[in-house]
Parts: structure tokens; C-alpha cells; sequence
């Protein structure tokens, strides 16, 4: 029932609103058809596209192959395993917008500790959030490090339900550090790589609060992501484009679609299932 | 004394080196939190504090009415958690015990409910819930709550910890004369308390760290949550970092304590999916 209200019934409603013109305060007046998707077929929305593929190519693959390499790190027979792990794992007990938050402090252009650390080896300052170029790698790089806690986690998880057994017939068999990892530890845990890659991207594609915190979508649009547009064409700035944003909202719907699709016929062929 | 080889070494500095990027946001928004102005409003900007300055967490108090803020997220997410608890268990035991028709069906449309991203549906959700005033004052609590009444992914969950259990077992409980609302609540849930503890740690930190649904929703101030409330805070005090990191650290605590104390159930929430 629940969902029939909230999830379905929206659902065809968004399809609706998509080929609707609406008035000065969002309700919808006119059928326009494809008008909203006419729309988007500009330079514009484009860039969108674009910001979009970028901003999750980069917050998704730094954090899943960082994390694979801290933990396998970890793997090594060392001291204070556990501690380290907990550590790498913490940035998950902060929220998108908490996170933001410090990041924001952080790349401050005049007092944050990003600049300080530039000016101590002699660089000139860098406005992080407001230089067009800089501004997108600034937010991937926040969203790397929100991530890197929750894949930690999980592959951590992944790495501890490995049988032991495999891993001493393998070492007996003489396969120490970069074998070991590349021929069984890595395999092994191919189940929950290829689950992070599904995940995160999903995240990427639906990430809204470290661009709204950060760079509300600036510079000249070069951090205004998929979600962060609907979000501007249906709520910011008293706009209420519902009719365009639906349109939006739909591409979002049929991009996600695909790209968990097309991961689902790529990769799962790789993907070794105990 | 161990020998420690040149491999381990070289695992410790790499690892190291690793760590820094990592912990360092960490640990400068709980320090930043309690550095004065002299230590964060300067540049370069200092690392370590000189001397504690406690005076933030008073003040950030004055800027934003941040324990106002605690109580409404508490309430969203508190709402929300427990509703999906319920909801789910009851689902999971239709899905997993009962005889409906068309239960297939319906539990792949359940299923399907989780590919829908639920920004390509919220506007119509926004629109329906301020078109039924259900964005101001005390009623701001329902809006907050209702969209999130249900969870695909917490009823999946359950489903499966619930099929594990052994048909004898509930045979049993049946030939006993135990009715379903009984088996459910006195049998199967008592059973199942680490899968109900997984979902419920998963929704709390979901629902509590909720950004764009409060944002766009909430129109009276006095119903705000915590996330927006800091990122308000980070627009209200650019120049006083120190009040910032504070109302970020005094916000982290709740979620903190749960990522510490609840992490077994964290993992098992987590790793539900890429385990099949």
C-alpha cells in the first residue's frame, strides 16, 4: 500500500508531469508532448550529462580501488590490524552534509587548511570551490572520502568471510603478498567489489548534498550534476519548472537503469559466487 | 623482540600514508571544534590547538538552535525507524509464510521498488505532501515521516532471515495451537533479533542523515532538522569555522556511538546485498 502511494502512483505521475506544461506556480496546464525532452537536447544539458558521467567515473573508482588496497593492506600479518581498520572505516559515521560541512572549512580559500597546506610548500593559493576546473575533482574528492568508510566495511567483511584454508593451501603452495592478492584474495572477493561498483554508482548518479553545501551547482554549472538540476529547475530559488524537472527526473530514472544494467552484463560475468 | 621484515615496513608507511587523507577531516572537525578564532581565522592555519576553546559549543547554541534541531531529528528518525521495523517484519512474514496470491509477483514489484531512485519520484511525493498541508507546523513531523512508512530493503532482509528458519519449527508452533500474530511476535521475531537490529541500525543512520527530502519539505525553521541545521550553520558563520566544527562534532556524536557500538549490525546490513 505504502509504496503504492509513494512509489508507483509517483512514478507514473513524473511521466505525467514530464509531458505537461505548467503555470507561474507548478501546476500543471497544457499537454505539451515531448516538448520538456525537446528541451534538453541542448549544449546545456549536455554539460549536465557530462558533469554527471565525470562526477561518478571519479568519486566511484578512487573509492572502491582505494579502499581494496587499504584492505588487502591490512591483510599483511602486521600489528594493530584491528585498530587501523576501525580507523579507515570511520568517515562512514559522518553524514553527506556533515562531511560537507568540514570539507567546506577545509577548502576555505582564505583561512581553510587545504590553502595553508599549498602555502607551506610555496604554492599559491587555489579556490577550490569557485575555479570552474578545480571545483568538480574538489567535490569528487569530498565524496571519495565519504565513501571510503562504507566500502571498507563492506569488503572488510568480504576479506574476513574468505575461508582460511584457502588462503594457508595457497601460502603452503608458496603464494605470498601480490600472488596471494591477485590470484585468490582479489577473486574471492569479487561478489562484493562488483556489489560496491553497483552501489556507489547508484549513489553517485543520486548525490545532492555535498554539491548543494559545497558549490550549489556552480561555477558556471561545472558541479550541476543530474539530481542537482532537477532539484534547481523544481525548487530553488522559488523556480517551480515542475513539468522540465519530471523530464529531468526521468532521464535520471532511464540513466540509472542502464548504467546498473549494462554493470549487470559487463561485469557479473567476472564475478566469482562462492 | 619479532623481527619485523622490509615488506611489513613498507606496509606500515603505505598504510600510513593512507591514513592521513583519511583522518584528518576527522580529526580536524572534532579539534577545530574547541580551536579559537586566533587558531582557525588565521592563515596559514594552525593544526594543533593552542589551548581549548570551549566557548564554541556555548555559542554555536546562540547561532542556530541546534538542541531544537536534535529533537526533530530524533523524532524523524526515531518515526521512521520504527515504523519500517514494523512494516517490514509484517511484510517479510507475508512474503515468507503466508499462502497470497499472486506472491510472486508482488514481492518482484516490492523488489523493484529499490531500482526506482527516489529523486526521479520526489516531486510528485513533494507535491502531495504540501498539497495536503502536510508542511507546516507540528504536521511538518507527518511529511517528514510518511513517505518513508515502508522498506523494500528491510522486508528483503527479513524475508531471507526469515526462510532460514526450519519448517518443523513452525509446524511445531502451529500444532501447538499458535495462530500466526502469536508464531510472529512470541517465535519468529524473538529469533530474529540480529536481522531486526541490522535493518533498524541501517535505517536509523539512513533516515537520520536524510538531506534533500527535509530540505525542500521543511518551510518553518522551528521544525528543522540536524543536517540541515549545520549545513545553515556553515552558510550563517563562514567566518567562524570554530562555531561550525563544533555544531558538526556535537551532530556526530549520535551517529558516531552507533558506528562504534552497532558495527557488527552495520556490516551485517551492509554486506546483505553483496553476499547472495
Amino acid at each position: 500500500m505504502v509504496f503504492a502511494l509513494f512509489v508507483f502512483w509517483p512514478l507514473g505521475r513524473t511521466l505525467y508531469l514530464s509531458v505537461h506544461g505548467n503555470d507561474l506556480f507548478g501546476a500543471p496546464s497544457v499537454y505539451v508532448g515531448a516538448e520538456h525532452y525537446r528541451e534538453m537536447l541542448t549544449a546545456e544539458f549536455g554539460k549536465v550529462l557530462a558533469t554527471t558521467g565525470l562526477f561518478t567515473l571519479f568519486s566511484v573508482v578512487p573509492a572502491v580501488l582505494g579502499a581494496l588496497v587499504v584492505v588487502l593492506l591490512l591483510e599483511a600479518r602486521i600489528r594493530g590490524v584491528r585498530v587501523l581498520r576501525t580507523a579507515f572505516a570511520l568517515p562512514f559515521a559522518f553524514s553527506v552534509a556533515t562531511a560537507s560541512v568540514v570539507f567546506a572549512v577545509i577548502y576555505n580559500p582564505a583561512i581553510g587548511v587545504a590553502n595553508g597546506l599549498l602555502g607551506s610548500l610555496g604554492i599559491d593559493r587555489v579556490n577550490w570551490l569557485t575555479d570552474p576546473s578545480i571545483a568538480l575533482p574538489a567535490v569528487c574528492a569530498a565524496t571519495v572520502w565519504m565513501n571510503f568508510g562504507y566500502n571498507v566495511l563492506v569488503l572488510s567483511a568480504g576479506v574476513a568471510a574468505i575461508s582460511p584454508e584457502v588462503v594457508e593451501a595457497a601460502r603452503l603452495d608458496g603464494a605470498t603478498g601480490w600472488r596471494l592478492a591477485s590470484r585468490i584474495t582479489v577473486p574471492l572477493l569479487s561478489p562484493q567489489l562488483f556489489f560496491l561498483v553497483v552501489v556507489s554508482t547508484i549513489h553517485a548518479l543520486q548525490s545532492f548534498g555535498q554539491i548543494h553545501i559545497l558549490t550549489k551547482g556552480g561555477p558556471d554549472q561545472a558541479t550541476t550534476t543530474l539530481v542537482y538540476s532537477i532539484y534547481e529547475k523544481a525548487f530553488a530559488f522559488g523556480s517551480s519548472d515542475f513539468g522540465s524537472a519530471s523530464a529531468q527526473a526521468v532521464v535520471l530514472l532511464v540513466v540509472m537503469l542502464g548504467c546498473t544494467a549494462v554493470q549487470f552484463g559487463i561485469l557479473e560475468r567476472r564475478v566469482h559466487y562462492r | 623482540m619479532k623481527k619485523i621484515s622490509l615488506g611489513q615496513v613498507a606496509v606500515y608507511v603505505v598504510l600510513g600514508l593512507a591514513a592521513i587523507p583519511v583522518l584528518f577531516p576527522i580529526y580536524y572537525g572534532f579539534v577545530g571544534a574547541v580551536m579559537g578564532p586566533g587558531d582557525l581565522a588565521t592563515y596559514p592555519p594552525a593544526l594543533v590547538p593552542h589551548g581549548l576553546h570551549w566557548q564554541n559549543i556555548s555559542d554555536v547554541f546562540r547561532s542556530v538552535p541546534l538542541d531544537r534541531f536534535y529533537v526533530n531529528s530524533a523524532i524523524q528518525a526515531g518515526a521512521i525507524t520504527l515504523a519500517q521495523i514494523v512494516t517490514s517484519i509484517l511484510a517479510a512474514y507475508a512474503f515468507a509464510f503466508l499462502r497470497l496470491p499472486a506472491k510472486a509477483v508482488t514481492f518482484a514489484l516490492f523488489l523493484a521498488t529499490l531500482m526506482v531512485p527516489w529523486e526521479a519520484i520526489i516531486i510528485p511525493n513533494y507535491l502531495a505532501i504540501s498539497g495536503w498541508g502536510l508542511a507546516r507546523g507540528g504536521l511538518t513531523y507527518l511529511g517528514l515521516v510518511l513517505p518513508f512508512l515502508a522498506s523494500a530493503f528491510g522486508t528483503f532482509l527479513l524475508r531471507q532471515a526469515f526462510l532460514q528458519f526450519p519448517t518443523e519449527l513452525r509446524d511445531a508452533a502451529v500444532i501447538d495451537g499458535c495462530g500466526h500474530w502469536r508464531l510472529l511476535w512470541r517465535v519468529i521475531v524473538p529469533l530474529s533479533k540480529p536481522s531486526i537490529a541490522a535493518v533498524g541500525v541501517y535505517v536509523f543512520l539512513s533516515a537520520w542523515n536524510q538531506y534533500f527530502w527535509p530540505l525542500i519539505l521543511i518551510r518553518d525553521s522551528e521544525y528543522q532538522t540536524l543536517q540541515i541545521g549545520i549545513s545553515q550553520l556553515n552558510d550563517a558563520e563562514v567566518a567562524q569555522p570554530g562555531l561550525v566544527l563544533a555544531g558538526v562534532a556535537l551532530s556526530l556524536l549520535p551517529t558516531l556511538a552507533v558506528v562504534l557500538f552497532g558495527q557488527r549490525y552495520i556490516v551485517r546490513g551492509l554486506t546483505a546485498g553483496a553476499l547472495r
